[in-house]
This record gives C-alpha cells, structure tokens and sequence, in this order.
C-alpha cells in the first residue's frame, strides 16, 4: 500500500511555521544568565517535531539543517551545555533561515542552501569545538549523516548467512521480558516466515518452576531454534533488536562455537545507521521527483504567502455555534406550527415568536464572527523581533511595550493588518524615536519607548502605535511638500492638515532614503491598505514628545456600519466610518467656482460638492435644494460633501457583491438587502470621489473661489 | 424582427422515440414567441421594482434580491432594440443561470409573459434565416413547433454585461 | 484489526500515522501529548500503543512508564517514535518498559512491517 505523503504537507507546514514562532518567543523571551527549563524546552521540542517532520516528509534539507540546532539543543537542555549571546543570534538567524527553506519548499521550489550551509558549519563549529559528549557519535546516529558510521557490514567475527548453511540460536529470554510488552511467540513466528518454515524450534521448560512458585507474569521458557535456510545475520538480529537487553540471544552459523553475547550489541549499533542511511534513501526520490517540474515552472520561486486556509477555533467558540443553531431550530419550529393554522388570535405569539427569531439570528451572526475572530496577539508576536533587529540596525535604544494582545479581530483583517503596522513602527523607530545622545540632550531617558495599544471600541478595533521620539517636524513636511508641488508655495495649512500631507504618494522628509524608510513608498499604501478594510488611520504629534498614529477598524469585513441616505427615490449606503459630519444644505455657505460646481466653505477648508442625483444619473424630481443635506465624506484625505435628500437611519449591513453576477460599477463597492427584502447599494467614496472629479471640471484647491454675485 | 423564410417543414406530430430532444420554455415579446433552455431557468417571478445601478446601459434595469444573492435584470425588449412598453400584471422576469468560463453567472430577464415548454428535437433546430437579423447574435435559430415559429436564444451572448 | 493509539503532539504525524494504519484496516485514536493519552487509556484497552518520545506536558518514556502502571496495558505492546536512536535514549525507553521503538523519520511502508512484528 501506497500512502501519498503530500496529503499531510499543509499540516506540517501550518505546524512547522507555529513551531518556529514559538522557538523564535523563546529565544526572545530568555535570559541567558538564567535560562528557564520551559523555554528550553518549548524551543528543543519544535526543533525537534520541524527535523522529524522534515525527515518523514521528504524535506530532507531541512532535516539535515534542524539536525544540528537540535543536536546543540539537547546539549542545552542536559545541561552539558550553556548559552551564550552568540549561539542564541545563531539561533534566531537559523529560525528565519528555517522559514525561508520551508517556504521556498511551500512555493514548491528548491531551498537556497547558502545561508543554511554556512550556518550550519557555525553549529558545527561550535559544536565539535567544546564538544559536550561525542559530537562524532551525535553526527552518526542522525538519519541525516551520510548514513556510512559502522554500516552494518555484519558483526565481527560473526561471518555473514552462514555461509549458506544457517544458523544456531539460542534465545533465553529473563523472566521479566513479558512486562515490556515482547512475546516469544511473535519472534519465533517472524523468524519462522523469514526462513520459510525451515527451522525446528525446541522448547526447553526446565526453568518453570513449581506451580506454587508461579509467577504468571514472568517468562520462564526458552528456546533452542535451528535455521536450515541462508538467512543475513542482520534479518535475525533484526527480530531480537528490542529484547537484547531482556534476554540472552546466542547465535551461530550451524558449525560453529557459540558466540558471547557482547557481540550481537556490536551488531546492534552498526546495524542501526544503515537502517537508518536505508531511511534517507527511501525519503530521497519523493523530494527530487517534486522538486525539478516546479523549478522549472519558476524563474523565481516566490515566498509562499503567510495567509493560510484554514484557522484554529476554541472548542468552547464551536460549542457556542451549536447551541445558537440549537435555539434557531427551535424558534423555527415554533413559528412553523403557528403558521400551519394561523388566525389572528394568535398575532401576538407570531410576534413573540419573530422577536425571539431575531434575538437568535443575532446571537448565531456574533457567534459565527467570533469564529473568525483571533487575538490580535498573533500579529504583535512579529514585532519584539522586529523591534529588537531594527534598533540594532539603527544604533538606538528601543523598548517595546504591548498592551491589549488578547483583543479579537477577524482573521483575515488581522493578515492585512501586519503590513502597514510593520511600516508604521519601522518608522517610529526610524524617524521617531531619536539617537541615545539627542534624547539624553533633550532630557529625555536614554532608551526610546514605542507602545502598541489594542481594544475595542463602540464596534471597532483601535489600534495605537505611539512613540515618545522627535514628532513630526512640521516644518520639514511643509517644507518637503511645497519642494515636490504638493502643495502651492504661499499655502497655508493647518497642523492637521500638515500632518496629512505624510499620507501623500510618494512624499517623505528623509533626506537620505534609508533602507528601512524613507522610500516615500510607505504611508500612502498604509492609508489604502487600512480602507480597503473599511477603516481610517489618524496621527496625532507633538515636537520633541512623539507621536501617535490611531487605526480604526470594523471587526469583520463583511459588515459595514452604515449611513442610509435617500436621492430622490433610490436609497444608498455610505460606511458611517467614511462621514466626517451632515450638514443642512440651507445656510450652508456655498459657491460658485468657473460656473459649474459648488464648493462648500466648511470652517477653514473648501470642500467640493457632489450632486448624487447628477452623479448617478438618477431621474430627478425636482425637489428645492434646500431641503437637502450635505454629507461631507472622506476619502484618501480629500473632503467631498455629497447632497442628498435625507438622512434615512444608521445600521449594520452585510456586504454583497455586486460583480458576482453583474460588474464593478465606479462609484459603488458593493450592495446590501435592506429589511424589507429591498437592494441597496454601498457607496464607494474614494471611487465617488474620482468620477465626481472625472464628471465636471476639475476642481483645484488653489483657485481662489469667487461668491456668485 | 423580420420572419424567418417560409419553411415547409412543420412538425404536426411529437418527436419520434430516439431523436434528441432539449426542453424550452417559451416566452412572448412583441408577438415574437422566444425559447430559452429550461434547464437554464431557475425560476419565474412577477416584475418588482429593481435597485437602479448608476451609469449603467439602458437595458439594465437594476438589480433584485434574490434570496440574498444580487441579481441583475435585463429588459429584453430594450436589449433586442425593440419599442418598449409599460410594465403590467402579467410582465414576468425570467432569472436563468447560465455556466461561463468564469464561473455561474444568474441574470434575469424582463419579457411580456411565459408561454410554453416545448420538447425541441435538436435536429429541427435551423440557423438559415437569421443571419442577416440585428439581433442575430442572441439567437442560437429556429424552430417550428405547432406551426408556431420560436426563436431560441443563446444565452451566454443575451447575458452579457458589455454591450 | 487492531485498536491503536498513536500519540504525537506533531499533527502532521498524527495525520499520517493514522491515515497509514486506517488504510490497512486498524483503528486509530489519536492523543496530541501523554497527558491526553493517559486519560484515553484509562478508558479504554487497545491493541498497541504508538507515541513520540518528546512531547509536552508528558513525554512518551513518562508515558509509558505510566501505562505500565495500568492492569490493562501491562503486557499491550508499546512502541516508541523517536529519533535519538543512540544508546542512552534507547535505554530510559526500556527502563519505562517500552517494547520497541521506531526510528524517525520512517515512511508508511516501514511503520506497517514494524507494527506487524507486534501484531501478528
């Protein structure tokens, strides 16, 4: 029987990528003058699941490589070996090494062996140069060594099959072997198969003693067992293997003296590496037939997305799940029967009845979203690494604190998530937080701090990343903006609206692009990235004490908090985290620019004015504009105020597509089913935004808007 | 929509055991009796008003819900190039799913009232006559069935979303 | 026909030792550390024990050792997954009063002939 071993590769690979999270928190996390047993050996144990896996899957690169981190591992663990800065950067340095393999291997190309090789010609170093123990013996027992220690080339002075003839044994087994779970009759059966029945076995019961002295746990029988049939010494070593140490096993080629019993265990240790070197040779073909078709197909394997299928759910979650549905079936039946024969009389139990089936309908929805909810946790985990090989890089001292890692958030935002934090704490530490020597000549302590904050709130995900480093200058923003044509050169901004200007494409103040910031590439994506997930981004500063950028995010992507607005005799839904505020068109101060749009003058800003009706092409019916209502919307950082006829009420809605059976449509992200069964279509406000500047002449902020007369 | 040629063919009796036949059913529009798979069908519904989709071409007359799925609807009279006329009782929307490369797409489509289900045998299916037709492309040709002449239509080329 | 129960806290192991053993006809349960197997056992007798040497929580000698304990898992045969195979290792096994041991890593093939050496 053939088992397809690249059934089980997903999960080795989910579990490999979790076992080197928890080796690289281990590693973060010791002390290395008083190291915890715990830690040692969480981080042993997934080196050594990550070289099994790898070895019984095929990954056989791998399982050479993890063979020497866990060789240097168990030292540790022994306490036949201590740890020092060094091993443990080794260490860290091989846990990304050991990613990278497997992704490579995921992506289904081969692993670049570079990196790996020389870090593992360090271990080995460090290994054989104070070696604890016989690192020889070490590399011999391993399935990954070249499999030739002592291969089994048969026993001295054993002489091999007999010499055609066969073989004398004599297997007298202790009394206790029978509490290992070994049986005579199993061996002599499979030695019975291996030579074709040609044996005669004689049993010898002149051990057993007296009934009354009887123990009947023990072994008390022994066997003299002639092999008329060329058998290797090795296939009959092989069966006793695991009794050698229970019994007393004499074998011998028929015609010769019996052998001491010292040599069979010779035998035993060198038949075990070429079992084992026979285990390599197996494992290899699968890796290399695999290998050469995806090589191919690839000019350069790509790293294999860290978003995996599936997810780990609580049990308690699920059972919550069931009980939900549980309650659902019940209220079902209920309303079932009272529609069978329905009369009025019974209009109140309807009602009671629908009341209950929305009471369920909500708890299975939250129940259902908690499914997908994990704590945020799993993305901060990345980041005292990051922190920590960051600050180093720029020579400064950076402490990160994090608070609120067990807040849930949806799995999927949680993925796209990790991105834009990571380039936002590159730049907190990059542009932020200043040098040693500059924050102790502000008065301020030597190490920088950089918090991340987690929590819930009114519905949302926040999330803080705050730094008590330089702030933003200001002046340089201002400075760089007007340099690029940003900005006009005689504009006047306010701070708010300085800080925005970091979200444009393509800006930065760096006056020398450094390797982790400074491209002018970051914040903008940033922005784009936190909207696609229906959320906003906000920085708040102060020179010389830090800054704070605050991230909004729904808590699952397919609901929407949403604002109902009525056009004429359409209803349309903006994401209530897109409205900056309403205002009644009347007395509002409106104007005229080249004739054609309105700009609203809203306190300091002008804010341009979309007729939705016009917009979307919707027959109009007239109605005085006065009634109307302004919803002023943003979206990547432009102000738009969108007439409307009303505001309807505020709600939750669940996102449908639109382009599964129709098209995208600009201007609209997706539809809705209002309660009464109605569609309803979401507005795209940054796709509105762009058709509204396509539709009429284009708007800019530096003509200076003259009051109709 | 100009008539097909005279044909001299016409079917009086049902299909003969053993010759492949296609279930249709047949719907009215502008006196014109029209046939789409029935296999394709998925159900009938009475007009209701749709969502409008802004910007989008004439034919489209918005979308519906669909137990919870976004449907758009076609008017076929404005797609065929035909005089519209105003929504009645009887006016029926026809939603079909049709299999494309990329995936399962459902349409709906608006037409005067549901006809028939007719057995179509697939050799009675004739393509002459339509070629020169503005519409032709929407057809897959035609058929005579109780001296009636039904007009089948190619569904992956009515339900498109480009015009 | 045999009742196993293969222990590993590694799933992809689990996975495949399992799948192994279904599709020759035995029946699996399955236990991600000692602590879990332990409690299975208490319950209910199999034909053979499989489990990892190195696992949380309890590891696969303790493990042993403690079903050894048990009236019903006296003489069951219990097998050790392990990749030490040098002596010392081998040894706390025996100790514990494991019947054998299977060297990682091992394919399908070499997991069935080894468990047939026990079963028969």
């Amino acid at each position: 029987m053939s088992v397809d071993l690249s059934q089980f590769h997903q999960v080795f690979y989910e579990e490999s990528y979790e076992g080197l999270d928890a080796m690289e928190q281990g590693l973060l996390e010791m002390d290395v003058t008083a190291p915890d047993d715990e830690v040692i050996n969480t981080i042993f144990r997934a080196a050594h699941s990550i070289k099994g896996g790898s070895g019984t899957f095929g990954f056989n690169q791998v399982a050479n490589f993890t063979h020497v981190i866990e060789t240097l591992l168990d030292e540790v663990r022994s306490g036949d070996r201590g740890l020092d800065q060094n091993t443990m950067d080794l260490l860290l340095e091989s846990v990304d090494c050991m990613r990278g393999m497997l992704e490579e291997l995921q992506a289904g190309g081969e692993p670049d062996m570079t990196t790996p090789d020389q870090l593992r010609a360090k271990f080995e170093a460090i290994l054989s140069g104070e070696s604890a123990g016989d690192a020889a013996g070490a590399g011999d027992g391993s399935a990954g060594g070249a499999g030739d220690g002592g291969a089994g080339d048969g026993a001295d002075g054993g002489g091999e099959g007999g010499d055609g003839v066969g073989w004398l044994i004599e297997f007298i087994p202790e009394p206790q072997m029978l509490q290992t779970g070994n049986e005579a009759t199993r061996m002599l059966r499979q030695l019975n198969e291996i030579c074709e029945g040609k044996m005669a076995v004689t049993a010898h019961v002149d051990r057993v003693p007296g009934f009354h002295d009887l123990n009947p746990e023990h072994c008390y029988l022994y066997w003299h067992i002639t092999v008329n049939f060329p058998l290797e010494r090795t296939a009959i070593d092989e069966i006793f293997e695991w009794v050698v140490d229970d019994a007393e096993i004499n074998i011998s080629p028929l015609g010769q003296d019996v052998e001491s019993a010292a040599a069979p265990s010779e035998a035993q240790e060198a038949q075990a590496p070429s079992e084992t070197a026979q285990v390599v040779d197996i494992a290899q073909p699968q890796v290399e037939a695999s290998a050469p078709a995806e090589a191919q197909a690839q000019a350069a394997p790509k790293k294999a997305p860290q978003e995996s299928s599936s997810i780990r759910v609580d049990i308690d979650k699920v059972d919550n799940l069931i009980n939900m549905v549980g309650e659902l079936v019940i209220t079902q039946s209920m309303l079932g029967e009272l529609g069978e024969n329905f009369d009025m009389a019974h209009v109140q139990r309807l009602q009671e009845g629908l009341a209950q089936l929305e009471h369920n309908t909500r708890e299975l929805q939250e129940s259902v979203m908690k499914i997908r909810m994990m704590p945020i946790s799993f993305v901060f985990s990345r980041f005292p690494r990051l922190v920590r090989d960051t600050a180093r890089k720029l020579d400064k001292q950076i402490e990160l604190r994090m608070i609120g890692e067990h807040t849930e958030l949806d799995k999927t935002v949680m993925e796209k998530l990790g991105d834009p934090m990571v380039h936002l704490i590159r730049n907190s530490m990059d542009h932020g937080i200043e040098s040693p020597a500059e924050r102790v000549a502000n008065g301020k302590s030597e190490t920088g701090l950089v918090e991340l904050k987690a929590y819930h709130q009114s519905g949302n995900i926040v999330i803080e990343i705050e730094d008590d480093g330089a702030g933003l200058n200001t002046e340089r923003i201002l400075r760089k903006a007007k340099e690029n044509g940003v900005v006009p050169q005689d504009a006047n901004l306010s701070q708010e609206q300085i800080f925005d200007l970091i979200f444009q494409p393509g800006f930065s103040t760096a006056d020398v692009v450094s390797d982790l910031s400074g491209r002018g590439v970051g914040m903008d994506v940033v922005r784009r990235n936190i909207a696609a997930l229906n959320g906003s981004i906000e920085v708040f500063s102060e020179k010389d004490k830090g800054s704070r950028f605050v991230i909004r995010l729904p808590l699952t992507l397919a609901i929407l908090d949403g604002q109902l607005v009525q056009v004429e005799d359409q209803i349309y839904i903006f994401p209530l985290v897109s409205i900056v505020e309403s205002i009644q068109y009347k007395g509002s101060k409106l104007s005229n620019v080249g004739g054609h749009n309105d700009v609203l003058l809203l306190r300091d800003e002008y804010v341009p004015i979309v007729m939705l009706n016009q917009l979307f092409d919707i027959a109009s019916q007239e109605k005085p504009l006065d009634d109307s209502i302004i919803v002023v919307v943003e979206a990547d950082g432009e102000k738009v105020g969108v007439v409307v006829d009303e505001l309807l009420g505020q709600q939750q809605v669940v996102i449908k597509s639109l382009e599964e059976n129709y098209k995208k449509v600009d201007g609209i992200s997706g539809a809705t089913i209002l309660g009464d069964g109605t569609v309803a279509l979401i507005i795209d406000v940054s796709g509105m935004s762009k058709m509204s500047a396509n539709h009429t002449p284009a708007q800019s902020k530096n003509v200076k808007p003259h009051k109709a007369a | 929509m100009s008539a097909a040629a005279q044909d001299t063919e016409q079917i009086e009796q049902p299909p003969q055991e053993g010759v492949a036949t296609q279930q249709y059913l047949t719907f009215l529009m502008d006196e014109e009796e029209y046939g789409v798979d029935i296999l394709a069908v998925q159900e009938i519904r009475g007009w209701e008003s749709a969502t409008l989709v802004p910007n989008s071409p004439t034919h489209m007359k918005g979308v519906l819900n669909l137990r919870g799925t976004i449907v758009p609807i076609l008017d076929l009279r404005e797609r065929f190039n035909l005089k519209t006329i105003e929504y009645t009782d009887v006016t029926v929307v026809v939603i079909l799913k049709i299999e494309t490369d990329k995936g399962s797409r459902t349409m709906g489509i608006i037409v005067d009232a549901i006809s028939d289900v007719y057995d179509v045998p697939l050799d009675g299916i004739r393509t002459s006559g339509i070629a020169d037709n503005q519409n032709a492309h929407f057809m897959k040709g035609l058929v005579t069935v109780n001296k009636n002449m039904v007009i089948l239509l190619e569904l992956n080329n009515l339900l498109t979303i480009d015009d | 026909m045999a009742k196993i129960l293969a222990v590993d806290d590694s799933a992809s192991m689990r996975q495949m030792v399992s799948f192994t053993l279904k599709g020759a006809g035995h029946d699996v349960v399955e236990a991600s550390d000692g602590v879990e197997a332990y409690k299975i056992a208490q319950g209910t007798s199999v034909d053979l024990v499989l489990s990892d040497v190195n696992m949380p929580n309890m590891n696969g000698i303790e493990l042993c050792a403690k079903l050894r304990t048990l009236a019903t898992y006296k003489f069951t045969p219990i097998l050790m997954l392990t990749t030490e195979s040098t002596g010392d290792k081998k040894m706390a096994g025996k100790t514990a009063g494991a019947t054998g041991w299977i060297v990682k890593p091992f394919n399908p093939d070499q997991l069935l002939t080894t468990i047939k050496k026990v079963l028969g």
